[in-house]
């Protein structure tokens, strides 16, 4: 068993962005359930189904489509779109058991979340928003990388910063960065964990100088919301030193970026990084639109690089190895006493809830 | 997403310094240097949490 922190059921995660769900079968591993993914010619919905037939567990996401009907790839066994299988090679007769697992679905903000655990406790009002993703005056680049590394070190990653200055230095990191006090905040009700790091009067990291054209010195804000377990928001607020909202409350000199993660676990031991770079500054302008994708893009990469590699080292070590918690990790400590709530919350009595 | 929210604990780090300061979703308040130990304090609650002076339990 690799590196793994235990998984949630019973929440919704983020399977595929909305442009990846169509036509083609797309097969993607959540929470360690296969799942198989269409869009229906009937309604345009997208539809989730377990992805293994009942037969000889041949992955459906490697079949066909026949209308709104999945045909296995295998021996032809026939699904529809509620998993209940309406044709059999060689006999008239179904069996009664013959039927996949259908989940509860919901698009929203361009992504297809998927409910894991007990259909009877979906709720999509509890699916938190990213509004930034789709809405109007936001301009979105994304990309979405599989790591080969247990999600809670995507988690830990995410919520401290600090590691900008030094894995990213160059990029979105300066020294300013790792110095400046953090604040954080735990709604336990909620499951949302607040952590803030405003400063003043920092460098500009050449990554936002060249993108905003911005020079000399900024005030820089980074406030993150990780709403347990999926998504990660960031807020990104630059201006020059010295610029302000407006006393109305709106902001038209500064430039606010919203960096949205969804950390979706995959198979124990991988995750699923989709990362998503919004803006509403020079929206119109495709030069600034690629900088950012490329070099989102290498940032993302020095990440999932450096966690492939962690992964792999812990996976060399004794059982029980020590850690050092210091300041900078508050927040990521609070994630993982978040997490380890859930999956209590989400842990069934027995195999099979659907 | 279980139970109601307005249970919110906050720790800040005291500028220019390393001490970390915690408020309780009660109120009480508690400094110390090392995360771990602060959350076991926020944790314990209420063993040990003292709302500061003219302070009301919530």
């Amino acid at each position: 068993m690799p590196h793994s922190t235990a998984f949630a059921r019973n929440q919704w995660y983020v399977a595929a962005y909305s442009e990846e769900v169509g036509r083609e079968l797309l097969g993607r591993t959540v929470i360690g359930e296969p799942l198989v993914f269409y869009r229906a010619e009937e309604d345009g919905a997208a539809v989730a189904l377990h992805d293994r037939c009942v037969h000889r567990r041949f992955p459906l996401s490697a079949s066909g489509l026949d209308g709104d009907r999945i045909v296995c790839g295998y021996h032809g066994f026939t699904y529809d779109r509620t998993g209940a299988c309406v044709y059999v090679p060689g006999q008239k007769r179904v069996p009664r058991t013959a039927r996949v697992a259908s989940y509860p679905v919901v698009e929203q903000d361009s992504l297809v979340w998927v409910w894991i655990g007990d259909p009877a406790l979906a709720d999509p009002r509890t699916i938190p928003r990213a509004r930034h993703l789709d809405g109007p005056g936001w301009v979105t680049v994304r990309g979405m990388e599989p790591i080969d590394a247990d999600y809670g070190l995507l988690v830990d990653n995410l919520l401290d910063l600090s590691h900008e200055t030094y894995l990213h230095g160059g990029h979105i990191g300066t020294p300013e960065v790792a110095e400046t006090p953090i604040t954080t905040e735990v709604d336990e009700g909620a499951g949302i964990i607040r952590i803030s790091r405003h400063m003043d009067d920092t460098e500009c990291p050449s990554f936002h100088a060249r993108s905003t054209g911005i020079e000399g010195r900024i005030t820089r804000r980074q406030d993150i919301e990780y709403h347990a377990p999926c998504l990660y928001l960031l807020h990104s607020r630059i201006a020059p030193v010295g610029v302000v909202p407006e006393p109305d409350g709106s902001d038209p000199h500064g430039f606010h970026t919203e960096i949205t993660y969804a950390i979706t676990p995959s198979a124990y031991g991988k995750v699923y990084d989709f990362w998503m770079v919004s803006r509403d500054w020079a929206t119109d302008d495709g030069e600034v639109t690629e900088f950012l994708r490329g070099n989102n893009h290498t940032v993302v990469m020095q990440d999932v690089d450096a966690l492939n590699l962690l992964q792999r080292t812990l996976g060399t070590e004794r059982t029980g190895h020590q850690e050092l918690s210091i300041n900078i990790d508050t927040g990521g400590l609070a994630a993982r006493r978040i997490l380890g709530r859930l999956v209590e919350e989400g842990a069934e009595p027995a195999e099979g809830v659907r | 997403m279980s139970a109601p929210t307005g249970e919110v604990y906050r720790i800040d780090r005291l500028p220019g310094t390393d001490v970390l300061h915690g408020t309780c979703r009660c109120g009480a308040e508690h400094t110390g240097d090392d995360p771990v130990g602060m959350w076991e304090w926020m944790l314990a609650h209420p063993d040990g949490h003292r709302l500061p002076e003219g302070g009301t339990a919530r």
